[in-house]
């Protein structure tokens, strides 16, 4: 019937599954309707819009049959686009300089104890669940940016690829939580919240602290530069400790 | 625009270059933020009037759709569901209390030390 409708879907089909603009097509067509999601329902924490963005375009992927690195082919305009995006939190940084200044030693403080929490809380909940010396060192860098994050995974032994996953699911918990988990300690400080957000959940953690407001975007991205350098030269020293 | 354009790009590619060339561990791009940022500051100006309005203009529009930019890698993850779904458990347990325990330590550091400070 559609064969005989369209003589030439399949011809057409081909030649589109195959051409970057479809699949950057989807990716900023999933995106407008997750933030559509995400805006009727208030902005809710638990309705994630990286979440249902992706989930949307994993299943058209599952169901036309195509390959993650044809969907990339596509998508990696936007991928590529993280770059200029971090350089451009330099922005933030600067408009809500006097405020970052004067809370100097909290940030350096809370970087300590957040990134040093993040470390070893990860590594010694999955040595406590049996968890292999591959996943221990896998998990052990979850918390910052995915390409530090790799890096470090292979100096401790670990499987890179594995820790680019769970850096993605450790920022969509944080982004998550981030909310819900404040109100819960009764923290109100844009500043603090931000900081969690980055230090604990990276570039994801620190988009969810863009919807608060510009200050918790600020201190997000100062958490997750700050925790990128911090965790690349402490942990390897760390590395005896964890067992590793 | 564009020359607001070409200095976010330039940033970053000054950042990958000092990386490579010092065998920094860090991204270029975190570097590059560093770089724009020394810029403004040597720029100088008070708040908002400080950052050049296409300059500004163009991190807004960014960074105001920063969970759009984590969509591909996001979906990546269907890559890897065999090897997250053998350890499901034991993954989701640690990412979810590790996590929720680096949130509330940051967060409570930084509001203890504010406060003892004011």
């Amino acid at each position: 019937m559609i064969e005989h409708l369209l003589p030439h879907g399949a011809e057409a089909w081909v030649y589109l599954a195959h051409t970057p603009l479809l699949w950057l097509t989807l990716t900023l067509v999933a995106y407008v309707v997750a933030d559509r999601i995400s805006i009727a329902a208030g902005r809710h924490p638990a309705v994630n819009l990286v979440v249902i963005a992706a989930a949307m375009i994993i299943l058209a992927l599952t169901l036309t049959g195509t390959s993650y690195e044809t969907y990339f082919e596509g998508a990696q305009f936007i991928h590529f686009l993280l770059g200029p995006a971090t350089v451009a939190l330099a922005i933030p940084l600067y408009r809500h300089w006097e405020r970052v200044r004067a809370s100097a030693l909290p940030i350096l403080a809370s970087l300590t104890v957040g990134a040093l929490v993040g470390i070893f809380s990860a590594a010694l909940i999955a040595r406590a669940l049996k968890g292999s010396d591959l996943i221990v060192a896998s998990l052990a860098p979850k918390s910052v940016t995915s390409p530090i994050a790799m890096g470090l995974s292979e100096k401790l032994g670990g499987a890179p690829f594995l820790t680019t996953a769970l850096v993605i699911v450790t920022g969509v918990a944080g982004a998550m939580m981030l909310s819900p988990l404040m109100r819960l300690l009764r923290i109100k400080d844009s500043a603090a919240i931000g900081m969690a957000a980055g230090v604990a959940s990276h570039g994801i953690g620190t988009a969810r602290a863009f919807h608060i407001d510009s200050v918790a975007g600020a201190f997000g991205g100062i958490g997750m530069g700050l925790n990128g350098a911090f965790t690349s030269l402490v942990l390897p020293i760390l590395r005896p400790l964890l067992g590793l | 625009m564009t020359v607001a354009l070409a200095g976010i790009f330039l940033c970053q590619l000054l950042g990958e270059l000092i990386c490579r060339l010092f065998a920094l561990p860090l991204p270029g791009p975190v570097v590059g933020m560093g770089l724009l940022f020394a810029y403004l500051l040597a720029r100088g100006g008070q708040g908002q009037k400080a950052v050049p309005k296409p300059l500004g203009a163009i991190a807004d529009q960014l960074l105001g759709h920063l969970s759009l930019l984590f969509v591909p890698a996001t979906v990546g993850m269907m890559r890897y569901f065999d090897i997250l779904s053998a350890n499901a458990l034991l993954l989701t347990v640690t990412l979810l209390a590790s996590t929720a325990l680096t949130l509330a330590a940051t967060a409570l550091t930084f509001r203890l030390l504010t406060r003892a400070k004011s």
